[in-house]
């Protein structure tokens, strides 16, 4: 079983302070893992070190075989790495429909030449991205709201939607910020069930969250972070019975 | 009388492209350029000076366009990294710079006195006295395809991945968007339009100088670009239409206010659109027309879409 997705030692410091000590940690190709810790072991920070919106002071990213080393964020979630993030980000002035389709469409549809010249071609090029935005929306169950403002969306309803944008670049391995921060528990569940099926079909997941519940019913694998590096992985049980584990949540006995 | 409406009706289709301009810049790509009369005089100087270096009218107005398109696109590689403020500080120095420029360099420009005789397209077909009329049918259209160049671009995947910068650029690269080079294009898009409207400007005055491009030109776009709604080319139509009415129609007040001379009235004219501004951004704080979206329903006619009314609701203005 060869790894998606490799991380090795890592390092970035935010002025004086180490957010990412020497992190190395692989996710496992078509699993769901867990990457879990106390608040402040660096887990965002990793997040958007991998997805390229940070760049780290040492260490390599690599995606599917491939050095991440200097490739800008929109070219990483080109090549199917894709984040969503821990306060829902969606993009309040365009309409959910917009959101998704926005999501689906190349860059080769979006030049300026595009826009006004062989726009035949376009127009049949963004119908098949239109029947995927249906087709994903009906399945995040946000159809219903297809033409209102991102903006109008409940907090469940956003990590859905970030959900749903993900999905529209066909992406190999989606990361999901705490995508249960702030959602009601009945959408947790509906959540839960569409990550696993999703991964079903052979998308691989990356899943930092807070949330136990959803990280023991959902990951195959947990890695825990602390203080900036990997400090044990394993299956939620094992993780969960070791001492080093708890420690780093509750604080050493003294 | 008909020349009065005639001289209305230029300016305000000028100022109608300027703000078509502006819109692609600030309405949909969220990126705030206070410098725009330092690209509307580079357009119309590089206009001047072409066609009467032997370029020709038409060749002008091209080299107008070009200048200001280049000008923007140089600008905005510079400058794509900054956020939104700081954008704004370098465009308004720029404008500054140019204004400099135009007075200083009087081996090109002709410093103060500025240049005259600027030669106009199709000038030999009617005679001077009917020439604006022809000039107005002219800028007209103009202005139709400068709006018709602006619908496609705002309606069309580019425009909708411009709406994604400026909504939130960190979440638009995400999506695989490369924001730095979408903002240079909608710089320069929106550069070439302003441009064209200088060239616009030269064609109509033939006599150009630096006191014709205060930033009041800057102000004007942005106050058409706020009435009509970010984002909506119609919408600015109207709202440059409904500006130049505005400071049209109080001209007359020294009719019915006796008791203030000329430069109390223009100053008293000037804050009686801003008053106006203040209270539209209160009480319509998104225009008079919202920008165009795709409609889920009308994308895909066969899936019968129910919309969801209760949850609809305005976020505008746009944060930025």
């Amino acid at each position: 079983m060869s790894a998606l997705l490799d991380v090795a030692g890592i390092e970035k410091k935010f002025g004086g302070v180490a957010a990412l000590s020497g992190c190395t940690l692989s996710i496992a190709r078509g699993k769901i893992s867990g990457l879990i810790g106390p608040n402040g072991a660096g887990k965002t920070t990793l997040l958007s070190v991998i997805s390229g919106a940070l760049s780290p002071d040492k260490g390599t990213v690599s995606f599917d075989g491939r050095d991440l080393g200097g490739l800008p964020p929109h070219r990483r979630a080109a090549i199917g790495l894709v984040r969503t993030f821990q306060i829902a980000r969606e993009l309040e002035n365009l309409t959910v429909f917009e959101n998704v389709v926005l999501a689906g469409s190349s860059p080769e549809e979006e030049t300026t030449f595009r826009a006004l010249f062989k726009r035949r071609g376009l127009k049949q090029s963004q119908a098949l991205v239109f029947e995927r935005a249906e087709t994903i929306l009906k399945r995040a169950g946000l159809w219903h709201v297809a033409d209102n403002l991102a903006s109008a969306l409940s907090g469940g309803q956003k990590k859905l939607l970030e959900l749903a944008r993900a999905l529209m670049l066909r992406p190999k391995l989606v990361l999901l910020d705490e995508p249960a921060a702030g959602v009601a528990p009945p959408l947790v569940k509906s959540l839960i069930g569409f990550i696993r099926e999703l991964a079903a079909e052979g998308i691989t997941f990356g899943i930092v969250e807070h949330d136990m519940h959803l990280i023991a019913s959902l990951c195959d694998e947990v890695h825990v972070l602390a203080e900036g590096r990997l400090l044990v992985s394993g299956s939620f049980d094992e993780v969960s019975r070791d001492k080093r584990v708890v420690d780093a949540y509750l604080g050493r006995a003294a | 009388m008909t020349a009065y409406l005639v001289t209305i009706l230029i300016l305000a289709s000028i100022s109608a492209i300027v703000a078509l301009g502006l819109n692609i810049q600030w309405g949909v790509a969220g990126l705030v350029n206070f410098g725009v009369v330092g690209f509307y005089s580079v357009g119309a100087y590089a206009t001047a000076i072409v066609a009467l270096g032997g370029g020709g009218a038409w060749g002008g107005l091209l080299a107008g366009v070009l200048a200001s398109a280049v000008l923007s696109a140089l600008i905005a590689l510079l400058t794509v990294r900054l956020t939104d403020d700081y954008l704004a500080i370098v465009a308004l120095g720029l404008a500054e710079v140019v204004r400099l420029v135009l007075l200083n360099e009087a081996w090109l420009t002709g410093g103060p006195l500025g240049i005259s005789g600027i030669p106009r397209p199709f000038a030999g077909l009617v005679t001077e006295a009917n020439y604006p009329v022809l000039l107005l049918g002219m800028i007209l259209l103009a202005l139709a395809a400068t709006l018709l160049f602006a619908e496609a671009l705002v309606r069309s995947p580019f425009g909708r991945a411009l709406r994604a910068v400026r909504d939130d650029d960190t979440v638009a690269a995400a999506l695989g968007k490369d924001a730095l080079s979408l903002r240079i294009k909608a710089f320069a898009a929106g550069g070439a339009i302003i441009g064209l409207a200088g060239a616009l400007h030269a064609f109509y005055i033939t006599y150009i100088d630096p006191s014709q491009f205060t930033s009041i030109v800057t102000a004007y776009a942005f106050m058409a670009v706020i009435a009509g709604g970010r984002g909506s080319n119609i919408g600015l139509i109207i709202g440059a239409g409904s500006i130049m009415a505005l400071l049209e129609a109080t001209r007359f007040l020294k009719d019915f206010i006796p008791f203030l001379d000329g430069t109390k009235l223009a100053a008293l004219r000037l804050a009686m659109i801003g008053a106006g501004i203040v209270l539209l951004l209160i009480f319509r704080p998104q225009g008079a027309m919202a920008e165009p979206r795709l409609s889920a329903r009308a994308s895909r006619p066969e899936a019968e879409l129910k919309p969801d009314r209760l949850s609809e609701r305005k976020v505008l203005p746009h944060a930025s």
